[in-house]
């Protein structure tokens, strides 16, 4: 850990009078911040104008939302627990980290939740809502006792706020005030910029009456005050200016705004947990770019719509998660059939079945490759960071409209919710969708006018003269006409897989960090890049020879892997999905569960790939990543 | 005179073609010999000659079954989907180009069991799609099963002892969903009734719901035997708002002149089982129309690029 723990451990305190020239300054190259209160308290806002103001003022960020199952689960309760973790760093910060060195408490309850996940270093500094000790409730008075009894383990470090009695001095009902109360604490001890703070808390309440914000404002400032005059140190995370024009958002606005900048102008949609923001965010500015968004009646009518878009203009596309993935199957094989392009995103959640609908989980690569009856090629790409879901809306565009194709974008909980900036991204014409090409075809121009070496073919579209075929999901020729016989099925086949290849001659090798050769390659792909790197990072300042590698292109993969494979003695994939553990009862060689990209790597590479999975409904930690970098090293961590 | 109309390019192109019914013709249709099917096609042939619409400019979306091989006998833009999914995917192409002259074709099984969902949605959406749901009250194309429309007792392969339970009735079904617009039922017996109906259906602005009741010479050979043979078991709804036939009306003497702006009486004429009722029940042109509601003017590329660098000031840092 690059962070310094200079702070006492486990002392239970009264905050004291202290004037800021006797604070201790922590020093760090980075720190990991969580807010958390019972779900309804706002802790989130919170949390994100804390990583909004800290991006802004220059500094690596990375923030991960909590979130309960519900939406207003019983108060003072542990599944209550709701607010955001926000990591920031003096360089790019590229995932959640381990565990949090500074919290600010609500109550004792939701804290005892993160206690419990494992999400607290040992020692971390806690800002903790004093009322509940001294409640008039016997019984609060007891669950806080019982609570600081479990905390104890933790050797954190308290201290009590008095939160609500601070806050009632300026308005009436302190549940909808403490979040500003404890983010000017926040920006004290983080010397934030309280105008930026106050600039992004009127564009927060920009909607309401002008009071509302200037109430909120009153509260950041009496938090800061507070903080100034009572706590006895500060933190501070050195900003290193990127210097180049950064946006901060998260993954699933990056997706919605860049399905704008990819041209995209139609998204048919049905309401899924964690894709919904993505179709709030596009809901509110499509039209005024000339785009829609349709609410279907259900997942196979959203599917239906974007088809039929798609076949009648401009691609379109639909954004669900996994549940919705399922009953999108169907359509999605006779777009494959069609040769209808379509973007489809897949904000993976845990599964199968409903299964955890808010959290993280990359459960869905198989079933999206291989989801369809028959053999339905398509594309599957992964983003890995917030940048990536941005541009690879444009990619996905373009890839189904040159290969007449499905182009599946699989997204996950992590990137959907957490926040990260990037450089902003030069928008060009290039991006956009050409106007449909209307002009009439030569006479005879059959719809699936196949490449015989590519399978690349002209799309037909309504309104061309000449054009008219009627597209089918069943067996069909170069005409589209219905044919049954071997022949005409396996030239189908043939033709659609074709294009695959074809694709997969386009991309570029992916590139090994780390070194080329060693010990141990660990594979990953989509949210987790961040996470394993900085574990390789950890292992190869240990000395361990150990590189990762990150694949973007899951169907087709991207070329040469194999020779890549190669350098390393071992190769093993770490990722968000289930897999058996080697040792566990009745579980050999031969009927292992592995994680779904050491399945489809054995396959293709006939390397013997191994892997380390863990389905947490949380991002992995690096430092997870980084044991079990030591555990799987061919000869031992010693080596 | 055909105008090619095409808004996407800001240009419209004078066509002098005259096109007959053989410029609608494609392959020949492999129904049954006694399918219902053929009449309807005839009847959507003539329908599309005398109103000339541009082949390249009609789309014909269809599900699943006997009726979905529809599109590949018609010279048009068509879209063979899936069971039960025609009316999402004609709602995407008529969204996508509004301009487009958008039929869905469906049957019994497809409309009214797999696809009921859709069905009720897209009638309330009310979009601008002449929707024909070709109802022989049983499977067909999978040989002989009952479906939501078979009459009770009907023997299948699925209920050799006879459906046990009443069939749907897909016109209450479809004027009891918000904001039907056009109702309207004929039967494969009657062509000119069909080319009438289908017509009225065309010139109607949204969501047109035509059910024409036909029997499946192999399964349902019976099923509408007694309204061809005897005229005193029919009943047509007339009215100038609706469907008119003169030559019918002297074979079948019994008429009601039924307003199709009267919904309750639409209601009441669709629940009585005393006799077949063809015509149009209920018909009103005045509900928003689901691509005009949603319609938005379109922008230009340097527009786009111009809002969208002022959304992304709103994430600078």
């Amino acid at each position: 850990m690059t962070t310094s723990q200079a702070q006492a451990p486990s002392k239970h305190e009264k905050a004291a009078d202290a004037s800021a020239g006797e604070k201790r300054i922590i020093r760090v190259k980075e720190h990991t911040v969580e807010v958390v209160s019972d779900s309804g308290e706002g802790a989130q806002k919170c949390g994100q104008i804390f990583g909004r103001v800290s991006a802004r003022m220059g500094n690596g960020v990375w923030t991960v939302e909590i979130i309960p199952a519900e939406i207003q689960p019983p108060p003072r309760t542990p599944p209550s627990a709701s607010g955001n973790r926000i990591r920031i760093g003096t360089k790019a910060v590229t995932n959640w980290g381990d565990g949090a060195h500074l919290v600010a408490a609500f109550n004792e309850q939701v804290l005892l939740h993160r206690h419990r996940m494992n999400s607290l270093e040992k020692g971390c500094i806690i800002l903790i809502e004093s009322m509940w000790k001294t409640h008039d409730d016997e019984d609060i008075r007891a669950e806080w006792a019982a609570a600081m009894d479990e905390l104890a383990a933790g050797e954190y470090r308290f201290v009590e706020v008095p939160m609500e009695e601070q806050c009632l001095t300026v308005v009436d009902n302190p549940r909808k005030g403490k979040n500003m109360f404890v983010l000017g604490m926040l920006a004290n001890i983080y010397s934030r910029d309280l105008e930026i703070i106050k600039e992004l808390i009127r564009h927060e309440f920009r909607k309401k009456k002008a009071e509302v914000a200037e109430s909120n404002i009153a509260l950041l400032e009496l938090g800061h005050r507070w903080a100034d005059e009572h706590l006895d140190f500060k933190v501070e995370v050195p900003i290193e200016a990127p210097g180049v024009p950064m946006v901060v958002m998260n993954g699933n606005q990056a997706v919605a705004i860049g399905a704008v900048a990819a041209g995209l102008e139609l998204c048919a949609m049905y309401p899924i947990t964690p894709a919904t923001s993505a179709s709030h965010y596009l809901s509110e500015i499509f039209e005024s770019y000339g785009g829609i968004v349709h609410q279907a009646e259900d997942e196979i009518a959203a599917a239906g719509v974007a088809v039929g878009a798609s076949f009648a203009g401009k691609t379109a596309f639909t954004i669900t998660s996994g549940p919705g993935m399922a009953l999108k199957t169907e359509f999605i094989g006779l777009a494959v059939m069609t040769e209808t392009p379509l973007v489809l995103v897949d904000v993976q959640r845990g599964g199968p079945s409903t299964g955890l609908p808010t959290k993280i989980e990359q459960g869905d690569l198989l079933s999206s490759i291989f989801g369809q009856p028959g053999d339905a090629p398509k594309v599957v790409m992964a983003p890995a960071t917030m940048e990536e879901c941005f541009l690879c809306m444009t990619t996905a565009r373009r890839i189904a409209e040159a290969f007449r194709c499905v182009v599946m974008v699989l997204t996950d909980a992590n990137l959907a919710t957490g926040v990260q900036p990037f450089p902003r991204p030069n928008v060009t014409r290039e991006w956009m969708a050409a106007p449909l090409d209307l002009s009439a075809l030569p006479e005879g121009h059959k719809p699936y006018d196949w490449d015989p070496k590519t399978g690349l073919s002209r799309r037909h579209i309504p309104g061309q003269r000449n054009g008219m075929f009627t597209a089918t999901g069943l067996s069909h020729d170069e005409a589209s006409k219905i044919g049954y016989t071997p022949d005409v099925h396996e030239r189908g086949c043939e033709m659609r897989a074709r294009k695959m290849a074809v694709l997969q001659q386009t991309l570029s090798p992916p590139t090994p960090y780390g070194d080329e050769q060693g010990d141990l390659l660990v594979v990953g792909w989509g949210s987790t890049q961040g996470a394993i790197e900085e574990a390789v990072d950890r292992a190869r300042d240990e000395g361990l020879s150990v590189s990762s590698l990150h694949l973007r292109f899951l169907s087709p993969m991207e070329p040469g892997l194999k020779e890549i494979f190669g350098g390393y003695s071992k190769v093993m994939t770490v990722e968000v999905n289930y897999s058996d553990d080697p040792n566990a009862p009745y579980v050999t060689e031969e009927n292992r569960r592995r994680g779904q990209l050491a399945w489809l790597l054995r396959a293709q590479t006939l390397v013997d790939v191994d892997c380390w999975t863990r389905v947490p409904g949380e991002p992995l930690r690096p430092g997870q990543i980084l044991q079990a970098i030591r555990d799987f090293m061919p000869n031992g961590a010693d080596a | 005179m055909i105008q090619l109309g095409c808004s996407l390019l800001g240009s419209s192109v004078e066509d002098d073609r005259y096109l007959g019914m053989e410029d609608y013709q494609k392959a020949v249709a492999r129904w049954c010999s006694g399918c219902g099917d053929h009449a309807v096609l005839t009847a959507v042939q003539r329908l599309l000659e005398v109103e000339q619409l541009a082949p390249e400019e009609t789309v014909f979306v269809s599900g699943i079954g006997c009726s979905s091989r529809f599109p590949h006998y018609v010279n048009s833009y068509g879209f063979h989907g899936l069971h039960g999914r025609a009316l999402p995917v004609a709602l995407g192409v008529k969204m996508r180009r509004p301009e487009l002259h958008v039929f869905a074709v469906m049957g019994d099984g497809d409309c009214c069991s797999i696809g009921a969902g859709h069905w009720v949605h897209t009638t309330r959406y009310n979009p601008n799609i002449v929707a024909i749901m070709l109802d022989n009250g049983v499977y067909g194309l999978t040989k002989n099963q009952t479906s939501p429309t078979s009459p009770k007792g009907l023997r299948s392969n699925t209920q050799p002892r006879g459906a046990y339970i009443d069939a749907m009735n897909p016109i209450a079904t479809t004027l009891g969903v918000e904001n039907a617009s056009f109702v309207a039922q004929t039967g494969d017996w009657v062509p000119d009734h069909i080319y009438e109906t289908i017509r009225a259906a065309y010139h109607h602005p949204g969501f047109s719901f035509v059910r024409i009741l036909q029997r499946c010479p192999q399964y349902t050979d019976n099923l509408f035997l007694e309204a061809m043979r005897n005229p005193d078991t029919i009943e047509l709804l007339i009215h100038p708002d609706g469907v008119q036939v003169k030559d019918l009306e002297k074979l079948y003497t019994n008429t009601v002149y039924h307003d199709p702006a009267d919904l309750v009486n639409a209601f009441r004429l669709a629940q009585l089982d005393d006799k077949i009722r063809l015509g149009v029940f209920y018909r009103n042109d005045d509900i928003p129309v689901y691509e005009q509601v949603r319609a938005v003017p379109a922008k230009t590329v340097d527009e786009k690029i111009a809002i969208l660098n002022e959304e992304l000031d709103t994430y600078a840092v």
